[in-house]
């Protein structure tokens, strides 16, 4: 199977970070080209110098799931970060930063983390998705 | 059964054990077999559907004390 799955990330707390990169990592096992295009927050998480700092978790955690998720990464759950690059090592996963939000946050390409393979527009993003699922997080 | 590599996965969430599997079974030779085994309850769908989706052949599934067991053939 090759279709291709395209995960448009907008959201950057760890939990909805760490769901992405599971997605992603799932669909590269399978052999599928994977193409995630990070825009606002999911881009802003990727600066280099804090890509593994505490993102927070969306608001509906609350206590009790910021306590679930914490004793998740004591017990070794890998970080998001290191699911992505296992996912890379494994298949086709292509990181693309999104050429608005990187206008809006005032970002350049050398501000983000390795594994952001480039910046592109909307319109490249829908033509390298093609026939392919897209999933918005 | 000759069991090229052993994978222990116990104790890691999806999408690890298949994560894990993809990277050890191309380093096994065609039709070679390798072993891998997973806590995750999760594991036993996802290995079917991994192998019937990459070619690659699930040749034996099964699970005793919270532990799944699969070995699987490299295409």
């Amino acid at each position: 199977m090759d279709e291709t799955i395209s995960i448009v990330l907008f959201s950057g707390t760890d939990d909805k970070l760490t769901a992405a990169a599971t997605l992603a990592a799932g669909a590269a096992a399978l052999g599928r080209p994977v193409k995630i295009f990070l825009q606002y927050w999911a881009l802003d998480a990727f600066r280099a110098d804090r890509v593994t700092a505490d993102h927070g978790l969306a608001p509906e955690a609350r206590e009790a799931g910021k306590a679930a998720v914490d004793a998740a990464a004591k017990a070794g759950q890998a970080h998001w970060l290191e699911t992505l690059r296992m996912a890379k090592e494994l298949g086709d996963v292509d990181i693309q930063a999104c050429s608005a939000s990187m206008d809006i946050l005032k970002i350049k390409h050398a501000d983000l983390d390795p594994i952001v393979d480039g910046v592109e527009g909307v319109a490249a993003f829908y033509i390298n998705a093609g026939e392919g699922q897209i999933i918005f997080i | 059964m000759d069991i090229k590599l052993k994978v222990d996965a116990s104790g890691l969430s999806c999408p690890l054990p298949i994560l894990k599997a993809s990277q050890a079974i191309k380093t096994v030779g065609s039709g070679e077999l390798i072993e891998v085994v997973a806590t995750d309850p999760g594991s036993v769908k996802d290995f079917a559907a991994w192998a019937g989706s990459t070619g690659n052949a699930l040749v034996e599934s099964d699970s005793a004390n919270g532990k799944y067991r699969f070995v699987l053939r490299h295409k």
